[in-house]
């Protein structure tokens, strides 16, 4: 007798097949068994049933980030596979990709195999590798992408770094295309960003502090979208952060090209202004831009120029993030407060509804890089996400599962929250939100 | 209620037009005590001041020194070299260190922005920011404006440009929240490329041409320019940075008036000035030194918790001596 789950009278939004009413799914074994109205009453007196209760709780397909620095292996003191996974299960994320600029860099089939390990052995949410683009990601000679895929990767990305030569982002685009993988490339042209803390702007200019035009991530996104289309290779874009950005984005859709594009919550919800104060929490790369850019990548997300939202979760150490501005590194974790921030920043003031949230965390995410998940179908992994949308709650870093706590929300008071995580059938996580 | 200027003197863009014009004319009768034979009054007897330099400085820590030992204050110098620092300790661990040994107040010259302010959010004693990175240097910006009130009575009204890498200058920064502050009006002049993008909304007019700064102002601040620019690609030779943009004799003689002239050193004669200006009679730049030593005897008496009223009786009492 295979165990099974109902999660009774939510409301069950589930893009992939445009459903969105109050229904109960029931859960056997490791897939989805049946999603709709009647479905408790049929299945109540199933032997060994748990049922879980989640009235006024929305049940989704489980979230999946395509962006997250799990640090694993080389900097285990500041996160770990494990933690990183028991960190995405918290915040509602059934899956998650871990990046590829590790000590030593994910760039070949056994690194790709020890990640899949470790993930296995964690019991969380699911972890997929993404390898390297380059060897070392020094940007000069490829990885093997067929081995690093036959191992386990989903996507090959050189991010931490942008892919400086246009001739190797060109193979990589071509070369990938045997192997049906997205090329994700995080955008800086290195030699204006050079030394930048900050978007370069009135605030940077007040501080003090070398700021990052937006032009340096728009001419590699640029250049990006324009070898996509002379190599017909799937390009996806981490981390916008422009208006101008966006734009280049809508240009190449409107084109066909074979792009796609991701943005992180902080950079849906913060501006420049976050940095006042030489506020390390409120460093990355891409930084914080201004409220401009804020609201083109908002109705991005909207009109779905931007497919999905990532967080480019980055734990870093305590010590790390204490001390002088430009000497801290770039980063923030997100897993824990992706959702909230979203519900807080774009659903709360009615620019998307819950359907377009579910589908840029879970469905979007889940397509673009050709993973399972994604859905609640009949047969589909039973990857389900139940979450609360109108729960408030106080960012509260300690009590996070990640081992990091930089985040420039702590205090702060969010709307939403993942009240119950399941991959394969299995809840690997459960709060009262 | 009495004005006064709260823990730290971090920069002059957090300071109202009142709290500056507390410093100076706090350093008003401070600048007498420089000029008697015994050159001391007790006011900051017992007091323990660090001057932690993180970065090569000559004028701003010996004025710092000066004006410290001139009040009687206990102080301590640590340069980067020579010390834990240069064996990896963080700024923050110098810091509490130091606070163990139970000081009073730090000064603090870095190279980063915004670490003037990290110390003070994170120690009780005072803090005042001796240049921190390209953010601010407060005692010059406040020693500039103390040269130039006593030059023009009145800093209300008066046209000052400053010339130079405003970029990476945190001379230009605090020159330009304290002189908007007090009602001067303030222009800048330099390459574009050494301009920050949105020095527009600054508050600021900006020259393209010295000639025409020199037609608006009545005085300059000439910025030291720096050898790194002409290696990262700012601009391309000092040569041509002195023709277009040095401030010679003969540029200054095609005005119709005189012009006053400061540089918060050190100079680069031939290169942003020439010798005959910087030597010239409308060069205040050495009178610039001298009021440093009396603006920052000021900041330090006000940050310690003297009343502004009490300045005259401080220097009254030390010349009982």
């Amino acid at each position: 007798m295979s165990r099974s789950v109902l999660l009774r009278g939510g409301r069950v939004i589930d893009p992939s097949q445009s459903f969105d009413q109050i229904a109960d799914v029931l859960i056997i074994g490791e897939k989805i068994e049946a999603m709709g109205a009647r479905v408790g009453n049929d299945a109540a007196g199933r032997d060994g049933l748990e049922t879980i209760d989640c009235s006024g709780t929305v049940v989704s397909p489980g979230f999946v980030d395509v962006h997250c620095h799990l640090r694993e292996p080389g900097r285990e003191e500041v996160e770990t596979i494990a933690s990183g996974a028991r960190a995405a299960a918290a915040g509602g994320f059934t899956a998650v990709c871990a990046m590829p600029n590790t000590d030593p860099v994910t760039d070949n089939q056994a690194a790709v195999g020890f990640i899949s390990r470790q993930a296995s052995r964690a019991d969380a949410a699911r972890v997929y590798p993404i390898g390297a683009i380059s060897l070392g990601q020094r940007g000069e000679a490829l990885a093997e992408f067929g081995e690093m895929v036959a191992a386990g990767a989903v996507a090959v990305s050189d991010d931490g770094k942008p892919v400086v030569s246009a001739h190797l982002m060109r193979t990589a685009l071509e070369y990938a295309r045997t192997f049906g993988i997205p090329v994700a490339d995080h955008c800086e042209e290195p030699t204006l960003a050079h030394g930048g803390a900050m978007n370069e702007g009135i605030v940077s200019a007040r501080l003090g502090l070398k700021g990052i035009p937006s032009e340096a991530e728009e001419i590699m996104a640029i250049r990006d979208i324009l070898l996509a289309r002379r190599t017909g290779g799937h390009v996806h874009l981490c981390h916008m952060s422009t208006r101008g950005s966006v734009e280049l984005i809508r240009w190449g859709k409107d084109r066909h090209i074979n792009v796609t594009a991701e943005v992180c919550p902080h950079h849906i919800s913060l501006t420049e202004d976050a940095v006042e104060g030489y506020d390390t929490n409120a460093k990355m790369n891409p930084p914080l831009r201004t409220a401009d850019d804020v609201a083109a990548l908002q109705e991005a997300v909207r009109d779905g120029t931007i497919d999905l939202i990532a967080t480019d979760h980055a734990p870093h150490h305590y010590d790390e993030k204490e001390r002088e501005f430009a000497n801290a590194p770039n980063g923030i974790i997100g897993l824990e407060t992706a959702l909230a921030v979203n519900i807080t920043w774009l659903v709360a003031p009615g620019i998307i509804d819950l359907p377009v949230l579910i589908e840029r965390m879970s469905c979007a995410p889940a397509r673009v890089f050709k993973l399972p998940g994604g859905t609640l179908r009949r047969g589909a992994d039973a990857d389900v996400t139940v979450f609360d949308p109108s729960a408030s709650w106080v960012v509260e870093p300690a009590r996070f599962k990640t081992k990091g706590r930089n985040t420039p929300y702590a205090g702060k008071t969010l709307q939403g929250r993942a009240t119950c995580t399941i991959v394969g059938g299995r809840v690997i996580h459960r709060s009262d939100a | 209620m009495t004005l006064s200027l709260g823990k730290d003197l971090l920069g002059l863009e957090p300071l109202s037009g009142d709290q500056i014009k507390l410093i100076l004319d706090t350093a008003e009768p401070f600048k007498e005590i420089s000029e008697r034979v015994i050159k001391k009054v007790p006011t900051l007897r017992g007091a323990t001041i660090v001057n932690l330099f993180f970065e090569a400085s000559t004028r701003t820590r010996i004025s710092f020194e000066f004006a410290e030992k001139r009040l009687s204050a206990d102080t301590v110098n640590v340069a980067s070299t020579g010390s834990s620092v240069s064996k990896g300790e963080t700024l923050v661990d110098t810091a509490r260190n130091l606070e163990a040994m139970r000081i009073d107040m730090v000064v603090i010259r870095h190279g980063a922005s915004g670490a003037a302010r990290f110390l003070a959010d994170r120690i009780e004693s005072n803090v005042i920011n001796a240049g921190d990175g390209t953010h601010e240097h407060p005692t010059q910006g406040l020693l500039d404006l103390l040269t130039l009130r006593d030059h023009f009575k009145t800093l209300e009204g008066i046209k000052v440009c400053i010339v130079g890498d405003v970029l990476h200058s945190r001379v230009a920064r605090s020159n330009i929240w304290g002189l908007t502050k007090m009602g001067a009006q303030v222009g800048v002049c330099g390459p574009r490329s050494l301009l920050p993008n949105a020095i527009d909304e600054m508050g600021v007019t900006v020259f393209s041409r010295v000639e025409e700064a020199i037609e608006w102002a009545d005085a300059l601040n000439i910025l030291r320019l720096q050898l790194e620019r002409m290696t990262a690609g700012y601009i391309p030779s000092q040569r041509e940075y002195n023709r277009v943009f040095g401030i010679s004799r003969e540029r200054l003689d095609r005005a119709k008036r005189d012009i006053l002239i400061l540089h918060p050193g050190p100079m680069n004669r031939g290169v942003e000035i020439d010798s005959d200006v910087a030597d010239g009679p409308f060069s205040v730049i050495l009178d610039q030194v001298t009021n440093g030593v009396a603006v920052r005897m000021a900041v330090l008496y006000l940050l310690s918790g003297g009343k502004p009223e009490l300045a005259e009786a401080a220097k009254k009492a030390g010349g009982e001596r």
